[in-house]
Order: structure tokens, then sequence, then C-alpha cells
């Protein structure tokens, strides 16, 4: 129960669920959704993708072929749900460990490798896919979103944005600025809170004294939490805020609460700050497995498709692996290119300087 | 031609970047009914609109920020930054997302973005309000730096950098935004040198003079006394800090085999430094001296009753000019 509740009324739950970690589909007052076994079957087999794919990434990292990576263990529900609500024409903006999302997206994953590996700082093209490049200054990409949001009142275009950050990330000036724009223009932007609980070792209580999704209220829209374990939950709850941005009715916070599995990113050690039992309460509501239990109970699937997808992540991982070690790094000079749009003679000087000197080495 | 103050000169080249493409937007704090504090965008808002001209909340980075966003989605927004010392809130989001972006992208985003900065001293205000922060700028990859001097320049300058694809941090004059000048408003823009080219602003053969905003004006001021003394000084205004226009200098200083360069901040580790350190490199054995820099104390800019003190002026930079003469 939301403390204001006004007192008499049933308030609806703080946490809007769909299904339950034991895979039981649950009503809520507020939000609801109507899936195809179709659908729950691709939702099922997304998030069983984009596992395999971080798991891989990690097993990359610890033989020396990423620099680093930001595993999304756990977050996976939280991650396909938003994904899966965006239209075509909608725009994302991530940050660092939205993996899911760019899936979604239909960005490559060796794309994401390319970044962590050191090839390269990002390089797709936002535009192709309507997801933006990663941003990893905590918080900066809240304020393109919705300056991108104001672009699309501009154009009287119908289209969302939705932007992704950290419950850490809350605490940024940017994010709290961002909030204020979205407010004031009425722009048509979803931000999309995952609440992982930690901010690499602080925990929440540092960050906030209050639930997320309430700051929303001081702003002047509504927020909403979502169990963000719960691909169906996700999914309605940011379809839903999509479709009021889109509409002309401004701005929303949806708080998904949720749980970072793993380290903050491989170069970090857990242990050092939080307790291990707290990974095993939440391992109970892992993202997958209760929508594999509701599968199996309604008999959406048999053990044949779950084999299916199990041999399809494989492949994907082999695939993925396969395609980053085929990696090149750039040549030296590429150092200077893509800095300046338009001729710059300060580049073009110093890429001759560089050549020349290369070249003395050769021979 | 008309006679144009500068602040109507940017004014004029505004209007008309956005007659002649609707994407160019005009945003900051105050820049709507009030026409800016400085009013250089006076009546914009009234005849473009509301969603053209947007008045901001008041929050730097959020300006940089969401004016990133309006790029992304294909708009060339122009940046009014009140104060030079109100940039700060704004370097975060100019110098890790705006100046980084495009090659992020590998070249694939395009951020025309300007950031207008009235910047400098001179006319009597309280802190924060008469500062030089260009090397900040001019010392991160990826943006282009300029300052326009006088009326003419301003009115193409700032139509230059509205219509450049990268981000351009726009300096502009304060103390000088109410000189005028004549400005030919008809000229083609073809015909207009390019933004990143410096100008001898007058010829001379015994020291160059390279100076850049509120103090090209000083330093031709300084040129004309010289000249009394039977010095003749060449004055060149740099206008395009980033990228330098090594070559304009290189072929000045070579020429007269002397140079200072002058500007209101403070020396040490100011652009000077890097000019400096550019002409000797490229012009070591024409040097009948060590290039020397005239600019403020390297200290935080003073309370205003002291600020004559703080800024070159015409005896300072002669001053220096004796100095190269003396070696
Ligand atoms: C401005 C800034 N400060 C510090 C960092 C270093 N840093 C990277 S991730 C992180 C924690 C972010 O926590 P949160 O916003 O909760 O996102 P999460 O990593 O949990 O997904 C920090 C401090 C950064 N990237 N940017
Ligand atoms: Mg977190």
């Amino acid at each position: 129960m939301t403390a204001d509740a006004p007192h008499g009324a049933e308030a609806p739950p703080e946490l809007v669920q769909l299904l339950t970690p034991e895979g039981e589909r649950v009503e809520h007052p507020d939000y609801d959704i109507d899936l195809t076994p179709e659908e729950i079957r691709g939702l099922y087999r997304d998030l069983v993708l984009v596992r395999r794919v971080d798991l891989e990434a990690v097993a990359l990292q610890r033989q020396g072929e990423l620099g680093i990576w930001a595993s999304l263990l756990g977050q996976e529900a939280a991650q396909i749900g938003s994904g899966r609500a965006l239209a075509e024409t909608d725009m994302a903006f991530p940050t660092y460990r939205e993996h899911g999302v760019a899936w979604c997206r239909g960005v490559d994953p060796v794309n994401l490798l390319g970044l962590f590996r050191g090839v390269n700082h990002g390089g797709w093209d936002p535009a192709e896919h309507n997801f933006h490049l990663y941003t990893i200054v905590i918080g900066s990409q809240t304020l393109h979103a919705v300056g991108y949001a104001m672009g699309v009142q501009r154009d009287s275009a119908e289209a969302a944005t939705i932007v992704y950050f950290g419950d850490g990330a809350t605490s940024q000036g940017d994010v709290n600025e961002s909030f204020i724009w979205a407010s004031v223009f009425n722009a048509p932007v979803v931000f999309f809170c995952q609440n992982n609980q930690w901010a690499i070792s602080e925990p929440l209580e540092k960050q906030s004294r209050i639930p997320l999704y309430r700051r929303a209220s001081g702003f002047g829209f509504p927020g909403v939490r979502v169990d963000g374990n719960d691909v169906f939950a996700c999914l309605a709850v940011t379809r839903k805020a999509l479709a009021d941005a889109r509409s002309g009715q401004g701005p929303m916070l949806i708080e998904a609460f949720t749980y970072r599995m793993g380290a903050h990113t491989t170069s970090d050690d857990p242990t050092r700050y939080r307790v291990a039992g707290e990974l095993e309460a939440w391992k109970l509501k892992d993202p997958i497995e209760r929508v594999r239990a509701y599968m199996f109970k309604n008999q959406l699937a048999d053990q044949e498709f779950f084999d299916a997808i199990d041999a399809e992540a494989d492949d994907l991982g082999r695939d993925v692996r396969k395609r980053c070690l085929a990696l090149p790094d750039p040549e030296p000079l590429a150092i200077f290119d893509h800095v300046y749009a338009e001729p710059h003679r300060l580049m073009d000087e110093e890429r001759a300087q560089f050549a020349a000197y290369l070249e003395g080495f050769e021979g | 031609m008309s006679t144009l103050t500068l602040a109507k000169a940017l004014n004029e080249g505004m209007r008309k970047a956005m007659e002649d493409d609707p994407k160019v937007l005009i945003m900051g704090e105050d820049v709507g009914k009030l026409g800016g504090v400085f009013r250089v965008t006076d009546g914009l808002q009234k005849d473009f609109g509301e969603q053209r001209v947007i008045d901001t909340p008041l929050a730097e980075s959020g300006i940089i920020g969401t004016a990133i966003g309006l790029a992304l989605r294909g708009y060339r927004p122009v940046c009014e930054i009140q104060f030079d010392g109100f940039v700060f809130p704004a370097a975060d989001q100019i110098i890790t997302q705006l100046a980084k972006m495009p090659l992020r992208s590998l070249g694939k985003v395009r951020l025309p973005v300007v950031v207008r900065i009235p910047c400098g001293g001179g006319i009597g205000a309280v802190e924060h309000h008469s500062e030089s922060p260009e090397a900040y700028f001019t010392h991160t990859a990826g943006l282009r730096v300029v300052a326009c001097s006088n009326p003419a320049d301003a009115y193409t300058m700032i139509q230059q950098a509205i219509r450049c694809d990268d981000p351009v941090v726009f300096f502009e004059p304060k103390r000088r935004y109410w000189e005028k000048a004549e400005v030919d408003t008809s000229a083609a823009p073809a015909g207009w040198p390019p933004f990143d080219q410096a100008q001898v602003v007058r010829p001379g053969t015994d020291l160059t003079v390279l100076a850049y905003g509120p103090m090209v004006k000083t330093c031709l001021e300084a040129a004309a006394a010289a000249e009394e003394d039977g010095r003749s000084l060449e004055v060149v205004d740099l206008r395009s800090l980033n990228p330098l226009d090594v070559a304009r200098v290189t072929e000045s200083v070579r020429k007269t085999g002397r140079c200072i360069v002058v500007h209101e901040a403070p020396v040490y580790n100011g652009f000077g430094a890097e000019v400096a350190a550019r002409v000797t490199e490229t012009c070591f054995y024409n040097l009948e001296a060590p290039v020397l820099r005239v600019g403020g104390p390297s200290t935080p800019y003073p309370p205003s009753r002291l600020e004559d003190h703080y800024l070159p002026d015409l005896d300072r930079v002669l001053e220096a000019v004796d100095r190269a003469f003396a070696f």
C-alpha cells in the first residue's frame, strides 16, 4: 500500500505485477495485458537469448577478449518488457547496460561487444534502429531524450521517446533537470528507471529516502512502480505510458523494481558490499523462471520448444563469440577520423604527422 | 550596407538563419519575450513563435542536453548561455556529450549546435559575469571555437556557425555589443571569408599582434598609437581558436619577425600559450624575439573596481611591444 493512499479507499498495490514469481497470472486494477501464446513464446525466447548473449560476453571478458562488460543478469524482464512495448517509430536512449533493449531494437549484439572490446565507442547509427548510442556518463542521456521528444513535438509526429537509467542516476542533476524539462514542455517521454537496488556498491538508501517512482509527483507527472522481473507487467505498464506520451499526455516515470544479480561490471567484486543471501532471495524471483513456469502450467509450450530455444541460444552464443573475435583492431590513423563532421585543419595536420611518424618504422 | 551594433548584427544574422532554415531554433534563459539580457535575440520570438524561440527552465546542463536531443532529431539549436561564468553547469554536457557524440557514432551523428557565450569583462559587473573561459573549450576536441570582434564578422560568423555541421562554441565580446559599424547584409555568403580563417585587420611590417574577441579593438588602438612612435604593427584577428589559422599567422610573423598575443583570459595556460608554441615552431628562424603574451593576471577575475587594472589595455599592449623590440 502506498503510505498516502486515500483513507477508506482500496488503493492499488504499490507494485504492478501481472505474473508472480511462481508463475501465476494476477490481476491489477489499472493494468492488464492480453497476450497470445505466440507472443508469450516470443517474450520467453527474447529473455533466454539476451541472457545467453550476456553470459557469452562475461566469458569473453574473462578470456581477455573484452576489456569490461556490464551484465544485465536479472534485468531481462525489465528490458524485454519495455523494449517490446516500443513502436518502430519510438526512440530509445539507453545507458551502458541495455543489451536487452538493444536486442529488441534489432541492434547486432556484436556492436555492443565492440564497444566493450575497445574497437570503438559504439559506432552504430542511432537512427537506423531508433536506438541511441550507449551513454556512460550517468544520467546525461535523459536530457538528450527529452530534447529529442521536444523535436518530436515540433514535428507533430506521433512517436514516444523512452530513456533508461539506474537508481543511482536518479541523484544526478541531469536526471532531475530532465524531469523538469519534460514536465514543463509536456514532452512525450517515458522515464524508465531500472532500480536494481545497487549503484556499484551503494544501496538505494544512499540515493533516496522515498520510493523512486514517487519522485515524479514532485515534478508534476505520474510515477508507477512495476515488478521489474515480470515481463508481462513491464510490457503492460510501458505500453500504456508510451501510448499516453504519443497522445499528448506528457511524461511518466516507471520504476522497474528489479535486482542486479551479477557484479556491477566484470571489474567489480560484490562480495565486498552485499550478503550472498540477498542474491539467493532474488533468485526465487527470477524473470525467466516465472515465464517458463507459467507456460508449462498453461501448456503454452512443450519440452521440445524449450529445448529448441536453448539450442538457438547456444548457436547465438557461438555466433556472437566468433564474430567478436573476428573484429579487427582499427587502423592507428582512425584516431583522427570522425572527430569533426567538416574538414578541420588540425586533424589533417596531425593525421599527416602521425602517418609520417608511423612510416618511419616501416621497411 | 546598414549601420548595426554588434548585438544587432548577431540578431540579424540569427534572423536570417531562421528564415533560411526552419530547423534553426533559439533556446536559452530569457531569450524570448525579453530578447535576452543583452537583447541579442530581441524580437525573434515575436516573429518566429515560441516553438522556435524557446525560453528554457533555468538550468544550463538542461539547455545543452536538450539541444543535443533536438539536434539528434534534425534541428539546429542555437543556445544562449546568459554569461560566461554560468557555462560551467553545462560543461559536462558540452565536453562529454556535445563534443564526443559524433565520434562515438563514427560520424553517423552530427550535432550542429551553437553555444553562444557573451564573454569578457569591462562592464562593471559582479563576479562570474566577466570571464574568458575559451581555453577550457579550445582544449576539447570535437568543438569548434570562434570569437567575433566586430559587427560585420558577427553577422556572417553566426550564420556560418549555425550552418556548420559541427558543434560551435561562439564567443561574443559583451563590452563591444553596443559598438556600431557598417555591415553589408546583402553580400552573398559565398564571398564571406570562412569562419575558421584569421583576418589581417591592420597591415604592418614590424610586429604581429594576434588577438580575438574584445581585444581586437584594443590592439587596433595600440597599433595606431605605435605608428606615432614609428612602429608598424600588423594586427591579426584570429577569429577561430579551434582550429587556429596557423598558415595566416605564420605568414604574418615570418614577415614581421616579432609577435605578441593578447587576450583577456589569464596568461598562465591561456590560449596564448598554444599560439606562442605554434608560432615558435613555424617561425623559429624568423623570430627576432620570443613570442610574448599579454593577458589577465593568473588570478580569478577581480571585483569590478579593479578590472581596469586586470584587463589588458593599450598601455599593456604597447609595453609588450617595447619588450619585443628590446630583445
Ligand atoms: C557521472 C558519472 N559518475 C560516475 C560514474 C561511474 N559509474 C559507472 S556506473 C555507476 C553506478 C550507476 O548506478 P545506477 O545508476 O544504479 O545504474 P546501474 O549500474 O545499477 O545499472 C557509477 C558510479 C559514471 N559512469 N558517470
Ligand atoms: Mg543500479
